[in-house]
């Protein structure tokens, strides 16, 4: 096989001086790194979402543009589409496949079952098929970080939780938020609210503002918002009202410098970055990659913008908290083990 | 012909004809502004959604939820409602249908199981349209405002229900577990298969069936049952209902609960033909398409059947463009659906004039 490939090439050489040394940069590449098809299918939320999906639209981005190879991307509208979606991209050949979000769970599962020779990623999901890579969160721990923070900048003895959707994954932080709270101070109050319970929660900044409007007259000057694009009403009007603001998911501190105490960044766009990465260098593994403060997949983002707002102190808390949860001196329950919070 | 016959072809024929296709050259425009050959789109849109039995079946299962919700609301159109609570009803529907499916038991044969499963859906979309059904007949709150209300409390019951009640514990993502097997619609592929005829494997299943026999079901009950007659005749004109001793309260109630039912029908495709599971938000998009469905299909069930398919090619042909076309979002998707709404509907009669001046016109008669 491989004389026969240099035969070839031998006679390239005589043809083409110049086309010569392009086709050998690129061949040394292939040799290094497997030719690799990504695609990336997005959950019903869309790849403009100001929040989750766009973390993984701007994590294969970054990928397309360090290694030049095009990913594939589609945006389902329903449920069997996610599933013919994944189907049609395994059948024609692309590998990894990245599903975002819990709610392509089954449809995963259906894919990955009639291809079984194809890659199949799955980030914030959990499916248990041999060609699947399932890629976790520890959210409660990275809220966990932010709550500590939180009552710590708060001199009302009051912080706040905007939720977006009404889903247990919403849950998962603010029970981790809570619990965050509870350890710098117990005697703190948390008011928490969800924005709606119908995906357009994820979408509404008008009333995102107007919860974090009446929290805030309820005493709370910190408010963590865990709700997508809702999540932009929260730190506007937090602003507005001279409060603290925690962002989430992706690092939000520049959206209102000055009063975004943190974020709680959950690296998914990196985990789509690293599956694609992982695929090309031919070290993609089926399986759990679980994201919590140690893997440094979540926790409390520190930049410019927040450096006036985050006192020392604080910093050491953080960091404090930070190796108590890794080395399991601290345990922070996680609110879908079993559906209960224990504040 | 005589002129009568021949503006019935007008209205029920060419109209929609020439305004699907006014949407079709608009959205071609749309294309090219995009930087898309419309050509080369409506190619893929067509033998994407028609050309080889994947696609087909895709198109066919899309379009048997819109039947059902394009026969909801032509029903209720005939008694003069507008029912916008299709989306409601079909999603509260669903409920109905999951709870027979998940909790009868397993050992059942399938003859007593789905039955009583669609009777499920049927009752539970009824029972969501009543409220509505009852405000506006006795107490004159408009239909068009409960009902779309409804569709907000509806999504709210739901999430309550399959987050609290139905989620398996430590299960991520809203949804219940999986129905009894004895519930589940068979897939058209494997019946073929059955028969020695091997496709490939859609989503398609013989819910499709239960659709065609509810059209045939509708349009007996519409025209050929004193109950028909009565919401027609009530939907034409109150008074003279009145006059005839119609109580147009009991056809408002009666009406809206057939509406609701029918409207209740999208679980058995999705749910037990298909996913075999409830989840959020199954009933996405199919109760507002019904609307458009009916329209186009001038609330006629063979009109219904006819624009159900388009809007089945529709999504999946959009879904295929989408795929095949980096630079159509599915966007387009939702723009060419405006577009067939906006000119079945909003534009209806914009060339009956023209088609009347020259293919009926007034002193030609016979």
């Amino acid at each position: 096989m491989k004389n026969t490939k240099h035969s070839h090439f031998g006679g390239f050489i005589k043809k083409t001086g110049l086309a010569i040394i392009a086709t050998t940069i690129a061949l040394s590449a292939s040799i290094a790194q497997a030719d690799i098809k990504p695609a990336v299918v997005y959950d019903t939320a869309g790849k403009n979402d100001k929040s989750f999906n766009e973390a993984v639209f701007n994590g294969i981005m970054r990928f397309a543009n360090d290694t030049g190879i095009a990913v594939t991307e589609l945006e389902p509208t329903n449920e069997a589409m996610m599933e013919q979606s994944l189907k049609k991209f395994a059948q024609r050949g692309y590998s990894p496949v990245v599903a975002v979000g819990f709610t392509m769970a089954n449809a995963v599962a259906a894919a990955a079952a009639e291809y079984p020779d194809t890659q199949f990623t799955i980030i914030d999901g959990v499916v248990d098929a041999p060609n699947v890579q399932n890629v976790v969160f520890k959210e409660q721990e990275g809220s966990f970080l932010v709550g500590i923070m939180a009552a710590m900048a708060s001199s009302t003895g009051t912080v706040g939780f905007v939720g977006g959707m009404d889903i247990p994954l919403i849950s998962r932080f603010e029970c981790g938020y809570k619990q965050g709270v509870a350890h710098q101070d117990s005697s703190m109050t948390v008011l928490a609210q969800m924005t709606g319970s119908t995906p357009a929660a994820w979408g509404n900044p008008t009333k995102g503002g107007e919860i974090t409007r009446s929290q805030v007259e309820n005493g709370a000057d910190v408010v963590y918002a865990a709700a997508g694009g809702t999540g932009m009403g929260v730190y506007q009007t937090a602003a507005d009202m001279g409060v603290l603001a925690i962002g989430v998911d992706s690092n939000q501190n520049y959206i209102q410098p000055g009063t975004m105490l943190t974020s709680m960044y959950k690296k998914v766009g990196l985990a789509a970055y690293e599956s694609f990465e992982a695929a090309m260098n031919g070290t993609w593994e089926a399986g759990f990659k679980v994201n919590g403060v140690a893997e440094d997949g979540v926790g409390a983002a520190m930049d410019e913008y927040n450096a006036d707002l985050v006192s020392a102190e604080m910093l050491a808390a953080v960091e404090t908290a930070r190796a108590g949860i890794i080395d399991g001196s601290i345990v922070v329950h996680d609110y879908m083990s079993d559906n209960t919070c224990p504040l | 012909m005589t002129r009568d016959r021949r503006l019935s072809w007008i209205n029920g024929l060419l109209l929609p004809l020439f305004n699907v296709l006014t949407a079709f050259i608009a959205t071609g425009i749309v294309f090219l502004f995009i930087g898309v050959d419309p050509i080369e789109a409506t190619k893929i849109l067509i033998y994407g959604a028609l050309g080889y039995d994947e696609g087909l079946g895709y198109t066919l299962y899309y379009a048997t939820n819109f039947v059902f919700t394009g026969l909801a609301v032509a029903v209720a159109f005939h008694a003069g409602l507008f029912n916008i609570g299709g989306e409601g009803q079909a999603y509260v529907g669903g409920l109905g249908t999951a709870l027979v499916a998940l909790y009868m038991n397993p050992a059942l044969s399938a003859w007593i199981v789905i039955p009583l499963a669609i009777s499920g859906g049927l009752l539970f979309g009824a029972l969501w349209a009543i409220i509505p059904a009852y405000l506006q007949a006795y107490r004159g709150s408009h239909i068009v405002i409960t009902t779309i209300m409804f569709n907000f409390i509806a999504s709210s019951l739901m999430v309550y229900v399959l987050v609290n009640v139905l989620r398996e514990v430590g299960e991520m993502s809203p949804e219940s577990g999986d129905f009894i097997e004895a519930s589940w619609i068979p897939f058209v592929h494997d019946v073929l298969a059955n028969f020695g005829y091997e496709v490939t494997r859609s989503p398609l299943n013989m819910s499709i069936f239960v659709a065609l026999f509810f059209s045939a079901v509708v349009w007996f009950f519409l025209w050929h049952t004193r109950w028909g007659f009565a919401i027609r005749a009530a939907g034409k004109s109150n008074e003279a209902a009145i006059y005839s001793g119609i109580n147009p309260k009991k056809i408002i109630v009666v009406t809206m609960c057939i509406s609701g039912a029918l409207a209740g029908l999208v679980g058995i495709n999705e749910l037990m033909g298909v996913q075999h599971r409830l989840f959020l938000n199954f009933n996405y998009g199919y109760g507002f398409g019904g609307i458009a469905v009916a329209l186009m299909g001038r609330n006629h069930p063979v009109g219904i059947l006819i624009a159900a398919f388009l809007f089945g090619i529709l999504y999946q042909g959009g879904a295929e463009l989408d795929f095949e076309l980096q630079n159509v979002s599915r966007d387009i998707v939702v723009v060419m659906q405006g577009l067939v709404i906006l000119f079945c509907g909003g534009l209806e009669y914009l060339y009956r004039p023209v088609l009347i001046r020259y293919l009926a016109p007034v002193e030609a008669s016979e």
